[in-house]
């Protein structure tokens, strides 16, 4: 595994829609993988390519949103120009820097009300509630990506026996600091939504406040480690947060 | 000032939207008809991102405190003054302590209501665009009052009016290129990643079968109702960033296309994205209203995007020299 891959690596290009590029660096949620987004990342921002509006890193892509009109040739659509160009733009960068890491613990408590499929996802993988919990919680986490709202951390470090498939119907209303899986990935709903994931517990802190600064708990390369929590010390520590 | 004596169904203030904070997961928002935005900004002089009052299907009653240009545009609305329909695309002048019922969407489903000066509202990460979920900015509420800006010019024609509102200059838009009020014309709709991956009857059902915008839909997408479409193969594909338009299919088969307040990534499979021209078009379908998608390639998809760019600068341009005679220091 490299540190930080070299950003001119390979990678697929496919056009989202008229106004966003998408590149792809692989198909497996796997943290070599996803620091070579993060590198890419770095060396688009700094090639500040003309039109671009925002740079969205993902696990394994990572999505350059622009203005098509900058890209107007008279021999191609722009969609084609504008991935030349960033071909080019990765192949030039040389080793980008990675972001110093931080290391954040998220209390949470498991099952019950604040983790409703936490039992009967863990009698599907024919495991005990807490036994599932316990291993939930063992684990060392990265955060890949922050993405689907704001704040919401996709980690990585998600134990292969608990992968678990997302719900058939999605819940409308998901409570906030859900702590929840989707198949290989498991992450934190930071307000209340509608979400697919299964719900394993929740934690009482605060993963997103646009009136803080920074707005979002935690950041893209982070570590993540969870401490279980009783219901008593959830309530204890929301208490204090809205104090 | 304006203040919200009926907040109607979703009123939200909207600009362009917010750029720059996807990487946090903080998405665009900005207006289910950008056109619409755009459109309005400039019948009243203003720059084309300012933010406005978008209304949804059921529009808010608001008192003007003092006197403002104002023009709406997008669906149709019946947007009264006492008993007076309020003419749209055109720039009208509102007296001082007039109030505006919004009414309801006669055809489509959203609107945006410009005024002269654009709105002062509190911009958060660098707009001022109400993204509902994240809690940047709320739906208005009766009670609420907004500020708006003070315009850089007054739109006057010189005429005495002695009624509480009237159009100025005497043109108006043609909406019909910028306003589609028939649900029956076709979406079209370009391939995405997993457009192979459905099952055969599904790819034939994706462009032949009509599907309706569900009552659960909102700013955030469309939910389309209609045939169950399936994967050939199980697929849980690793969550990447999506745009406004992807067509994703969740497990239960009712596939969602994403609008304005989409999130920044999703998980879902892609089976297709609605091009950009037509973007406006399905935003304006109301709940219970026929979708059917016609294909389009993407390179032709984007030729029509930058033409459909162009005739709208165009069409600025044609309007801010219109309103240049009637220019007035404020």
């Amino acid at each position: 595994m490299t540190a930080a891959g070299a950003p001119s690596s390979a990678f697929d290009v496919e056009p989202l829609g008229e106004t966003t590029l998408l590149l792809r660096f692989g198909e497996r949620i796997d943290a070599a993988t996803n620091a070579r987004v993060h590198a890419a990342a770095a060396a688009l921002r700094a090639a500040a390519l003309p039109g671009v509006t925002d740079i969205v890193p993902a696990y394994a892509s990572l999505a350059l949103h622009y203005a098509p009109a900058a890209w107007h040739r008279r021999d191609d659509v722009p969609w084609r120009s504008f991935a030349t160009a960033v071909r080019e733009a990765l192949a030039a960068a040389t080793h980008a820097s990675t972001r110093a890491a931080r290391t954040i613990e998220v209390p949470v408590c498991y099952g019950g009300a604040h983790g409703p499929d936490l039992e009967p996802l863990a009698a599907m993988l024919g495991m005990a509630g807490e036994a599932f919990a316990a291993r939930h919680a063992a684990g060392d986490y990265r955060v890949a990506m922050l993405g689907f709202a704001p704040g919401f951390p996709y980690l990585l470090g998600l134990d292969a026996s608990l992968h678990a498939p997302r719900r058939a119907q999605p819940r409308t209303r998901v409570p906030r600091g859900s702590v929840a899986i989707g198949g290989a990935q498991t992450g934190i709903y930071p307000s209340e939504l509608p979400g697919g994931w299964q719900l394993i517990g929740r934690t009482p802190l605060a993963l997103f406040d646009a009136r803080r600064e920074p707005a979002c708990l935690l950041a893209p390369g982070d570590t993540v480690r969870f401490r279980a929590i009783t219901a008593g010390e959830f309530d204890a520590i929301e208490r204090e947060a809205t104090r | 000032m304006i203040e919200v004596l009926h907040a109607g169904l979703l009123t939200t203030v909207q600009d362009r939207g917010r750029d720059g904070h996807a990487a946090l997961g903080i998405g665009r928002a900005g207006p289910m008809d950008a056109i619409a935005l755009r459109l309005a900004n400039a019948l009243v002089g203003n720059a084309p991102d300012a933010a406005v009052l978008e209304i949804g299907l059921l529009g808010p009653r608001l008192r003007f405190t003092r006197t403002v240009t104002v023009a709406l545009a997008g669906a149709e609305f019946d947007a009264r003054v006492a008993s007076t329909p309020l003419p749209a695309w055109c720039p009208v002048r509102i007296e001082a302590g007039t109030v505006l019922d919004c009414g309801r969407a006669r055809r489509g489903a959203w609107a945006c209501l410009a005024v002269a000066g654009g709105l002062a509202t509190p911009r958060l990460l660098g707009s001022a665009a109400t993204d509902v979920n994240a809690r940047l900015g709320a739906p208005l509420r009766a009670g609420d009052v907004v500020r708006v800006a003070p315009a850089a010019f007054m739109l006057d024609d010189g005429c005495a009016g002695d009624g509480a509102f009237r159009a100025l200059g005497r043109f108006s838009l043609d909406p019909r290129p910028w306003f589609d009020p028939e649900p029956s014309r076709p979406i079209r709709l370009a391939r995405a990643r997993h457009a192979d991956a459905l099952d055969a009857a599904s790819r034939a059902a994706l462009y032949t079968q009509a599907f309706r915008v569900g009552v659960d839909s909102n700013r955030v997408g469309l939910r389309l109702d209609g045939p169950r479409l399936a994967l050939a193969a199980p697929l849980e594909p690793v969550s990447e960033p999506v745009a406004a338009g992807t067509l994703q299919l969740p497990p239960g088969g009712q596939p969602i296309a994403l609008m304005a307040e989409h999130p920044t990534t999703g998980g879902y499979p892609r089976i297709g994205q609605v091009a950009a021209i037509d973007l406006a078009r399905l935003a304006q379908r109301r709940p219970g209203d026929h979708v059917r998608f016609a294909p389009i390639d993407l390179d032709d998809a984007q030729t029509r995007y930058l033409e459909c760019e162009s005739r709208l600068a165009r069409l600025c341009a044609d309007i801010a020299a219109r309103l240049e005679p009637l220019r007035i220091a404020p």
